[in-house]
């Protein structure tokens, strides 16, 4: 079976810096990775290639089969690549309700209305956050604003999910909620790709994890074989998880 | 949404039988507020829907005004070159729009701020076509009385203004109209959840033009003459602005509240302050956006 996802010497240039190098990789279908690397590796970079908002400058990305290299931001959104920002990105002024609801009929398949709000809600239901549904999104916490991209990205009924650090800035019960959540999303069949700087979360949901280092791919494979590896203890990970 | 329409009506009813009481200085001020009415409406599109403040309303207006009066005469009927007035303009909103909506922006409303320069610069020169300079006369409407004209014209411009609120009214509603207020919160977030920004852009930006382009034709044909400081005139644009800031940017009522108290303001002002006119309503224009940010209808929430 051909991947969901294919990357081929795909290379970001901006200007003089080398974000990407050359990156061949694939997801296949309902595979749940893992994007390592330290900062400045190229890993958001990556993503931003996927979904079309910095078109790769070399290389060619295919998503189910199709050349997509070229595809505009919201062409990915509607062919099934939901991406929640490592910076939370809501509409802040519209309620949580109308933030999913406009997922679900821009990206996904509801027609724009009352339909639209209650697939929205179900979405909230399943990240915990129906109560708060009538509430402005500016006025979530960053955990609920976490939660509420996460529901954005449901409602886009997406094929990929690619999750940019959804961690990022959560205390440790909050993560261990949002580990759950991810759990049941890919409990759903849904691909994803999870970048993330806590090795725990990686470690735990990930089946394979490929690690970038100054935007080449230094490794990929699976999560016990990663921690061992020398170049990424090297480059990344240090002594502690060598130890292991 | 029941209540919109109730409240709708009600105006509506109320602007069909005012003139039935009016002289000719009434309707020629009630002419005036539904003109702006249809300006601020049409500005709401893109600058209170989208959240682009776009300074192209003199370009549309003056462009309207334009392709009405040389149409006209060039024999076609009235009516015929209104309509054809408003295609004019969105059209060319259409070929603006696609050049620069890629800009954002302070950028987009310096470069829509041109606009209607180079277009008066464009008509001053074609002078066979518009009479550059010199202006262009129009013919006059066969009306047995002074007031049956002034009549006409404001339900005339009744008529256009009717048209933009419906038309608000349906991309309010619509899956468009929720777009544009994705677009208007954080555009880069909509392009990600499959908002095609550029095409909802552009047909904002067509709806801010068609209805302006319109009431232009619709105002060259009641003042008989226009040339290009007139028509072109840089408060074609700033005012629409200022009358859905005062308003409610966004909603569905506040411009024409904001067109309604905008040209109370005018004439009071005008009538009292002779000399130091602009510069009062100035004052009162930076005190109202000072203390009501978000326009009257705020008012009506807290």
């Amino acid at each position: 079976m051909s991947p969901l996802l294919e990357l081929r010497g795909v290379t970001r240039q901006f200007g003089g810096l080398r974000a990407l190098a050359a990156v061949d990789f694939s997801i296949a279908q309902g595979e749940v990775v893992g994007l390592i690397g330290p900062n400045g590796a190229g890993k958001t970079t990556l993503v931003n290639v996927i979904t079309g908002v910095h078109p790769a400058t070399a290389g060619t990305v295919r998503f189910a089969g199709e050349d997509v290299t070229r595809q505009q931001p919201w062409q990915a959104a509607r062919r099934g690549i939901a991406r929640t920002f490592q910076i939370v990105q809501p509409f802040p002024d519209m309620t949580v309700l109308e933030n999913v609801a406009a997922a679900g009929v821009f990206a996904g398949s509801a027609p724009y209305g009352v339909r639209a709000e209650a697939a929205a809600m179900e979405h909230l239901g399943f990240v915990g956050l129906a109560e708060r549904a009538r509430q402005r999104a500016g006025s979530l916490t960053l955990a609920m604003r976490k939660r509420l991209e996460l529901a954005k990205g449901l409602a886009m009924q997406p094929k990929l999910l690619l999750l940019d650090e959804v961690n990022a800035g959560l205390n440790p019960a909050e993560i261990e909620q949002a580990l759950a959540l991810i759990r049941a999303i890919a409990a759903r069949g849904v691909t994803i790709l999870i970048i993330e700087h806590l090795m725990k979360v990686v470690l735990n949901l990930c089946s394979r994890i490929v690690v970038l280092h100054h935007g080449e791919l230094i490794a990929s494979g699976d999560p016990q074989g990663i921690v061992r590896d020398p170049r990424v203890v090297q480059a990344y990970l240090g002594r502690r998880y060598a130890a292991h | 949404m029941k209540r919109t329409f109730i409240v709708a009506l009600v105006v509506l009813a109320v602007l069909l039988a005012v003139p039935l009481t009016m002289q000719a200085y009434g309707l020629r001020i009630g002419t005036t507020m539904l003109m702006y009415g249809v300006l601020a409406m049409s500005w709401n599109f893109i600058g209170g829907m989208a959240g682009y403040p776009s300074f192209a309303s003199a370009a549309f207006f003056g462009l309207g005004a334009y392709a009405g009066a040389v149409a006209q005469k060039y024999g076609v009927p009235h009516y015929a070159a209104w309509a054809l007035a408003g295609l004019v303009a969105a059209l060319f909103a259409a070929a603006l729009g696609f050049a620069l909506l890629r800009l954002r922006g302070h950028y987009f409303a310096i470069a829509s701020l041109v606009v209607a320069e180079a277009l008066r610069e464009i008509v001053n020169s074609a002078t066979a076509l518009t009479g550059g300079g010199m202006g262009l006369n129009l013919p006059l409407p066969q009306a047995s009385s002074v007031e049956a004209q002034a009549r006409f014209f404001y339900y005339a411009m009744l008529g256009v203004a009717a048209l933009t609120f419906a038309a608000s009214f349906l991309v309010r509603h619509s899956r468009l109209g929720f777009g544009l207020r994705c677009i208007q919160q954080n555009e880069s977030a909509a392009d990600m959840l499959g908002v095609n920004t550029t095409l909802y852009k552009v047909i904002a930006f067509v709806l801010s033009g068609a209805f302006v382009g319109v009431a232009g034709a619709i105002y060259a044909s009641w003042v008989h003459y226009i040339e290009p400081p007139d028509v072109f005139d840089v408060l074609y644009s700033v005012k629409p602005i200022v009358m859905v800031l005062l308003g409610g940017a966004g909603t569905l009522f506040g411009p024409l509240l904001g067109a309604g108290v905008f040209l109370g303001l005018e004439e009071l002002v005008w009538r009292n302050y002779l000399s130091v006119h602009t510069g009062v309503l100035g004052l009162l224009i930076v005190l109202l956006v000072v203390f009501l940010p978000k326009g009257m209808l705020a008012l009506r929430k807290a």
